[in-house]
């Protein structure tokens, strides 16, 4: 019961109306999206992990260095050549997005600043990285794989096309993040615009670019359909990188889910699966360790 | 007398170069899928003319490629993710910055995070041996739509995200000092503030969930010639097709696929452009004040 | 008697040290009262040779005139202060002299600006050479985020030095000379960021006179500075005196008249038909005279604090 209060002092007690009903509702639908959002992720691991982490882990190391098994109907591991093949093809996108992304975009940055030049070319990046990755795909397709056949080197040209967007727009972020002053106290020392880049902006920027880089590795790692048209589908380890075909985590993980119906690859293709969570998982982990350590705080 | 002439710094002008030449592989890489892309569509082009976009029958041994189907199916689809995503991003993303006790903060961010993170193809293999099989969902739009859905959520969500943050305390406050609840501030400061942005976010998802290939392609049934608004009904996308009819097919099948790919491309460029000319312009307004 | 002063200093001559008294009586080299003047007053500044020799100079950025009409001679070893109002062109001018414009799109410097004879915009002249001879040490101390040692390595790294030993040496006298190695020699491989704020002004002035410049440009070195850092590097600028030439841009009036021996006052004019500040020299002399019995009313208004 409302107790009555003496004369004078005004009543500031919670009163239950249809209003702050409304809001607690709507906060309750709120953390129920968020619920919604959990479920899904949690499912998905769950599988992968349930269903996967038998035929990865049973006869460790088995699955990640033996040889698929060219019968998909033969139960038992392994997906090493794809796991070499993932290596592969993204370290070596790697190798040729990074580079490229991280010069462009210090073009961008340093010398384009507002100029036609630099607009465009920004312009186009953010294009570019709404490209659609089967569209990367029969890109290469036609560009490489046409002329020189299926290789890793098909697949890394590939996912560098897909990369290379991602890492200009984050690297030019973190140089933005690289205070002006810095620059001016490396020119009042009489250092030229290259010298300046090379050893004091991008040093600065370093951390900032190599999660940023990670991230798109991460993504890289994960794509499926550029691959389709560029590497194959070999079953045998591969370790060349311009010749012959090769294969991947995730095609493998495409095509043992489509094509066959036996259990076996099935198996394999959760393990891939598994697989190649943890290692997307893994990059995107040290993405993170290093800009709360490293980065420029803004 | 003083000298102040220098040396002459060939490196310096050579690493301007190096790097002038980088940012413009971009042009090149873009210019060659253009022209590539657009010069192998030709033949089937050729062939079908308009036919090609609105015929829904698509035969590769009779050379007839009417596209519309597919068409159809990738914005079907979308559609579906888009209307399973977009209440569930906003609830997300709002309780995330207007709701969540500053603890729990991180770690939903985190969550968000990990869920972008999965690979796309693993989604896939979930959607069709879990959903479809196991939950009897079969492979339809719908499955499709689902796993779509879940896929553009993150993109959604971490756009909104920011794009609400942007929101003045000013304004906040000034509802909340008129005695407003939660909810009547987020409508009345927070949603009005935050709507281009946001817009704009859930075109950014559209776009990614059009041009999303391999979750689709394994878990929307891959039927032909199906337009039908029934979403239990088994269907197929662009990406979808093209992943799935590569293998075998033939010279004219082969540049069908790729117009099919110039298509989509087109579609999403369209779409992401204006999604991010939304996204810039109410970010600018509202740091503009 | 005029000329033939100018002509002594431009060709760099320990120049006759000018009795105010001897000219005195003499008209102004320039009547007009805005323009840079030696008044004969009384014996006071022994003159050094010129290093710096303004002549209308003027500064755009793009369509807005930041500062015009110049004109005044820096001389050698010798503390020279700018100061006035903000917005009036003190450090426009100041980065003028070691081409800091070359970085800022849109700026155009016009008129004429000779060092030791040699016209510093010139169409031959590199600007990382007059930067190597004229270096600068900022508002807000900005040590790379390096270690103390690669911090004043990084000047003459550039200049090509790669000996450790010698670079060693560099490092110890310049720390020394910037009265900052006693307090870091046993850190020289931390971060220079992990200096207080005036621990780290210093570790600049240091990394500036570590490549061994011809002249010391500063910035309202001290305003982000409390009190104490203030006087020490006030006490550090007197010590450098001897090796270099110091031009110095401040806010604090009492600062300059502690420090500088020849002083400008720069003001801020409003064009009234289209409402731009441009900076303008007002007037140009010796410290001593500036703050005792300054020529210009302005100049007085400012010292005595009726305005700015």
């Amino acid at each position: 019961m409302i107790a009555t209060l003496p004369p004078g002092v005004p009543d500031l007690r919670a009163r239950p109306s249809w209003r702050s009903k409304k809001s607690r509702l709507m906060t309750l639908l709120m953390a129920a999206a968020v619920v919604a959002v959990a479920i899904p992720l949690v499912a998905v691991l769950y599988s992968v992990i349930e269903h996967g982490a038998a035929i990865v882990f049973r006869a460790f190391p088995d699955f990640f260095t033996k040889e698929i098994p060219v019968v998909s109907r033969r139960a038992g591991p392994g997906m090493g050549p794809a796991i070499l093949g993932t290596l592969l093809v993204t370290g070596t996108a790697t190798l040729i997005a990074v580079p490229l992304g991280v010069l462009g975009a210090v073009f961008l940055h340093e010398y384009g600043g507002h100029g036609a030049f630099a607009r465009v070319v920004r312009f186009m990046a953010t294009v570019m990285t709404g490209v659609p990755s089967i569209v990367m795909g029969l890109f290469v397709y036609l560009t490489w794989t046409l002329h020189f056949g299926y290789s890793a080197f098909g697949g890394a040209l590939a996912l560098a096309c897909l990369m290379l967007p991602v890492v200009i727009g984050s690297t030019e972020q973190m140089l933005r993040l690289v205070p002006a002053h810095m620059r001016e106290a490396a020119y009042a020392l009489g250092a030229t615009k290259s010298r300046t880049i090379l050893t004091v902006v991008l040093p600065a920027a370093l951390p900032g670019i190599v999660s940023g880089s990670l991230l798109a590795v991460a993504r890289a790692a994960g794509e499926t359909a550029p691959l389709l048209f560029a590497v194959g589908a070999a079953t045998a380890y591969n370790p060349h990188l311009f010749t012959e075909a090769n294969t991947a985590l995730s095609v493998q993980i495409f095509g043992n889910a489509t094509s066959t119906a036996f259990v076996a690859a099935h198996d394999r293709a959760w393990g891939a699966a598994l697989t190649l969570v943890m290692l997307t998982f893994l990059l995107t982990l040290t993405a993170r360790v290093f800009t709360a350590r490293f980065a420029l705080k803004k | 007398m003083i000298d102040l002439r220098g040396k002459v710094q060939h490196a310096d002008t050579a690493f301007r170069w190096i790097a002038l030449a980088a940012a413009a592989t971009v042009l090149v890489v873009l210019g060659l899928i253009a022209f590539t892309m657009t010069d192998r569509s030709l033949p089937v082009l050729e062939r079908m003319g308009l036919r090609f976009f609105t015929s829904s029958r698509w035969s590769a041994p009779e050379g007839e490629f009417g596209a519309a189907a597919f068409i159809f199916g990738t914005l079907y689809t979308a559609t579906i993710a888009v209307v399973i995503a977009v209440p569930v991003s906003l609830g997300v993303a709002l309780f995330i910055t207007q709701a969540a006790p500053p603890w729990l903060k991180k770690p939903m961010v985190y969550m968000i995070d990990l869920l972008a993170v999965v690979p796309s193809v693993v989604f896939g293999l979930w959607g069709a041996f879990v959903l479809s099989q196991h939950f009897g969902l079969g492979r339809s739009f719908l499955t499709a739509g689902i796993i779509l859905a879940i896929m553009i959520i993150p993109i959604i969500t971490s756009l909104a995200r920011e794009v609400i943050e942007t929101t003045p305390n000013t304004d906040k406050e000034a509802a909340l000092a008129l005695g407003a609840t939660r909810w009547e501030m987020i409508r009345a400061a927070v949603l009005p503030h935050s709507k281009g942005g946001i817009v704009g976010a859930v075109m950014l998802g559209l776009g990614r969930a059009m041009g999303e290939t391999i979750a689709a392609a394994l878990v929307i049934g891959s039927a032909l010639g199906q337009i039908s608004a029934n979403p239990f009904k088994p269907g197929n996308s662009m990406p979808a097709v093209i992943a799935n009819e590569w293998g075998e097919a033939d010279e004219l099948h082969k540049s069908a696929l790729i117009a099919l790919a110039v298509t989509l491309f087109v579609i999403t460029i369209v779409v992401n452009l204006a999604a991010t000319a939304i996204v810039q312009r109410s970010m600018r307004r509202s740091r503009g004040g | 008697m005029d000329i033939a002063i100018s002509r002594a200093s431009r060709v760099g001559l320990r120049a006759v040290s000018i009795e105010r008294a001897e000219a005195g009586g003499a008209a102004a080299e320039d009547p007009e009262a805005k323009s840079s003047v030696h008044r004969r007053h009384g014996p006071t500044l022994a003159d050094t040779p010129v290093v710096f020799d303004l002549e209308q100079l003027s500064v755009h950025y793009g369509a807005f005139q930041a500062v015009h009409n110049v004109t005044l001679k820096v001389h050698k070893n010798q503390i020279t202060a700018f100061i006035g109002p903000s917005g009036c062109g003190k450090t426009t001018v100041l980065r003028c002299f070691n081409r800091m414009h070359d970085v800022t799109p849109g700026a155009r410097v016009a008129g004429k600006l000779h060092y030791h004879g040699v016209e510093l915009y010139g169409p031959d002249v590199a600007p990382t050479e007059v930067r190597r001879r004229i270096g600068m040490v900022f508002q807000k101390p900005n040590p790379f985020p390096k270690s103390i040692y690669d911090n004043i390595a990084f000047g003459p790294r550039v200049n090509g030095e790669r000996d450790k030993r010698q670079l060693d040496g560099i490092v110890e006298r310049s720390l020394r000379a910037a009265a900052l190695w006693d307090e870091v020699k046993d850190r020289l491989r931390l971060s220079a960021l992990g200096l207080s704020g005036g621990q780290q002004q210093r570790l600049c002035i240091a990394r500036t006179i570590a490549v061994e410049p011809d002249v010391v440009l500063m910035d309202e070195p001290c305003s982000a500075l409390d009190p104490i850092a203030t006087a020490r590097i006030e006490e550090l600028m007197r010590e450098l005196k001897s090796r270099f030439t110091i031009v110095i841009v401040t806010h604090n009036m009492q600062q300059a008249a502690r420090v500088s021996d020849r002083t400008a006052f720069f003001t801020a004019e409003v064009d009234s038909k289209t409402d731009q500040r441009t900076g303008t020299l007002v007037e140009y002399d010796t410290t001593a005279k500036i703050f005792s019995n300054p020529a210009d009313e302005r100049t007085e208004n400012y010292i005595t604090g009726r305005f700015g």
